[in-house]
């Protein structure tokens, strides 16, 4: 087996792979193995398991498997979109701040610490509220929350890796700075950066998550598993599928990548170190 | 003591514990002062004209300025922003903007000074529990380190710290009341009632906030711990002859700690995150459906003064947390 996937050998990166990849293929050929057409009731509502719908009907009377195969796509993709867009950002600032130690530097570590003394779920909320309820504003809300601590993190490797002889070299053989950060200083940070970036995604989920459960994301009649969750919860008693199945699968994502990270991390030969902690004398 | 020797260097007047904690609020209130600025511009000047946001449907250009008149809103921003954080530091919170826009003129303060000490409530006994809970079960994993215990509680843990509140919730409201029957699935207080009064309608809630915080407060007083009883000293006073229990509590959980109680604090923040999720779950008329509510119905003077006051409570825990381990590391208190 190769170097970088050593943490599958590992019992809770096996069981946590296994179950990322479950859900994923859950959530991509979903769509086209669901028996009913998502958005349109099949018969009565509310009806338990039957062999028309395994897992009987919802709120509407839409059927819950097709509704559970329909609803994982948005759950990851917007958190992919998300994380990526949050990337695209904290990676740009992150580079410009570490390798030309510019003014960014002072301001970027203050924001950081602004962003900290603020639970983020309050910030998209406002910003909901400022901005209305919609999707891009969701997806925009998740990047700005995690942009400042990416490009915290990248700033301090940046930083590291810009003295070494390889990126001095290409400065003296008279490479322009774009050049150099690309070729030299980008590949050499990305190790760190990805276990990060492992950790990002799982919290987007989390967050993107959880604002669609509250009505403030994503908008019926779009099947996601925590728009399900949401809307059927009155009615858990009569079909405690329409809940559970949704619930079930969020929480396999998140525990199978935090499973996965949490190996991965252990097989870098670093311990676990929750991201989060500051220092007590900073 | 030979105090007498010889004149040691000049003493500062200022006590180090008073310098650091001076450092941190000042810290603090710039923070505070930032979002502050953040949340009115995200709510006033964002959207354009917050009279018609306000209004959604039922604006017609004369509501719309009915509404610019009674909420100021022709004044510019600065001036509305500074009458906005002044009325705020001496407690006036201001009119709710959706009252407004229906003619009426209830006080932000009245729609949620109720919600606020359900809330409160609520998350005390989520504290109560969580404080000692993770502190005991944190110890406990590296004392029986490789055992059967140690690996129970952090694969728990894992799992534990990676769902998402609604999704606790929901499962549990799956166990305990669709299945056992045996706890109530929301957690209604009527106006004016006590949440206390109906002990067991809490209990579902309080488990749905502790589960994610409790797990990642565990792995936090775990980790400290295990890195504490292979240092030396603790090594030292085992060859010693000091007995396990003294070792344990007096020299080891006490340096342990320090580190921990910067991340109980950041639980106990996370569990004001959670509680916004958790009393949607359950229907608990907190500061969290408050909040929830408002930003559905874009009542712009109720979502920032909750909005600010949740930053104030996010500060001032730091705070506490900076006091808590300058009282439990001497070190600190020491002129750097």
């Amino acid at each position: 087996m190769s170097d970088a996937l050593r943490f599958l050998r590992t019992p809770s990166g096996a069981i946590g792979g296994g179950i990322v990849l479950f859900v994923v293929l859950v959530a991509a050929l979903g769509p086209y193995l669901a028996p009913h057409d998502p958005t349109a009731p099949v018969g009565i509502p509310l009806t338990g398991s039957s062999s028309h719908a395994w897992l009987g009907t919802d709120f509407l009377g839409r059927d819950v498997l097709s509704r559970v195969l329909n609803g994982g796509r948005s759950v990851i993709g917007y958190a992919a979109a998300a994380t990526v867009l949050a990337y695209l950002v904290g990676m740009a600032i992150g580079l410009i701040a570490g390798y030309t130690r510019s003014m960014v530097d002072p301001v970027l570590m203050r924001t950081v610490d602004v962003m900290l003394a603020f639970p983020p779920l309050l910030f998209l909320l406002v910003l909901i509220a400022g901005a209305g309820t919609s999707i891009t504003v969701l997806i925009i809300g998740v990047a700005a929350i995690q942009a400042p601590a990416i490009s915290r993190i990248v700033r301090t490797a940046t930083l590291e890796v810009s003295t070494r002889g390889y990126v001095e070299a290409g400065i003296a053989r008279g490479e322009r700075a774009f050049a150099v950060v690309g070729r030299e200083v980008l590949p050499n940070i990305l190790a760190p950066v990805l276990v990060d970036a492992g950790l990002r995604f799982t919290y987007s989920i989390l967050i993107i998550a959880s604002v669609n459960f509250l009505g403030l994301g994503l908008q019926p009649p779009n099947s996601d598993w925590a728009l399900m969750i949401s809307e059927n919860r009155t009615y858990i008693q009569l079909n405690a599928f329409s809940v559970l199945v949704p619930a079930a699968m969020i929480g396999l994502l998140t525990i199978g990548i935090n499973l996965t990270g949490d190996a991965i991390a252990r097989s870098l030969g670093r311990s676990y170190v929750p991201r989060t902690t500051r220092s007590v004398t900073s | 003591m030979t105090a007498a020797a010889e004149p040691r260097v000049v003493r500062r007047e200022t006590s180090p514990v008073l310098a650091f904690l001076g450092r941190r609020l000042l810290g603090g209130l710039v923070a505070l002062f930032v979002a502050s600025i953040l949340i009115f511009a995200a709510l006033n000047v964002l959207p354009g004209d917050p009279a018609s946001v306000i209004l959604g449907r039922n604006a017609t250009p004369q509501a719309e300025a009915v509404l610019t008149k009674r909420m100021q809103l022709d004044r510019p921003a600065a001036a509305r922003y500074a009458d906005w954080l002044g009325g705020f530091l001496h407690g006036d919170l201001g009119l709710s903007a959706v009252s407004l826009a229906q003619g009426q003129h209830e006080t932000v303060w009245h729609q949620i000074s109720g919600p606020l000490k359900n809330s409160a409530i609520l998350a005390a006994i989520a504290a109560l529990f969580m404080i000692p809970l993770s502190i005991g079960l944190g110890v406990i994993g590296p004392i029986y380190s490789g055992k059967a215990v140690d690996h129970a509680i952090s694969i728990l843990s894992l799992g534990a710290i990676a769902l998402p509140e609604f999704v606790t919730g929901s499962l549990l409201i799956g166990v305990f009341f669709v299945g056992l029957d045996w706890l109530p699935p929301v957690a209604i207080v009527p106006p004016g009632a006590n949440p206390l009064d109906n002990p067991s309608e809490l209990v579902l809630p309080v488990l749905t906030l502790l589960f994610a915080s409790l797990a990642a407060g565990v792995r936090m007083v775990r980790a400290g711990m295990t890195e504490v009883l292979q240092t030396e000293y603790v090594q030292t006073a085992r060859l010693n002859g000091v007995a396990e229990r003294r070792v344990l509590w007096r020299y080891a959980l006490r340096n342990a700690l320090a580190p921990s109680v910067q991340v109980l604090a950041q639980n106990l923040q996370w569990l004001i995150g959670g509680i916004i999720i958790t009393e949607s779950v359950f229907a608990y008329p907190g500061i969290g459906t408050a909040l929830v509510n408002a930003v559905q119905n874009r009542d712009v003077t109720v979502v920032q003064s909750v909005a600010m006051l949740i930053a104030v409570v996010y500060v001032l825990l730091n705070l506490l947390a900076d006091l808590v381990v300058m009282l439990l590391v001497p070190k600190l208190r020491e002129p750097a």
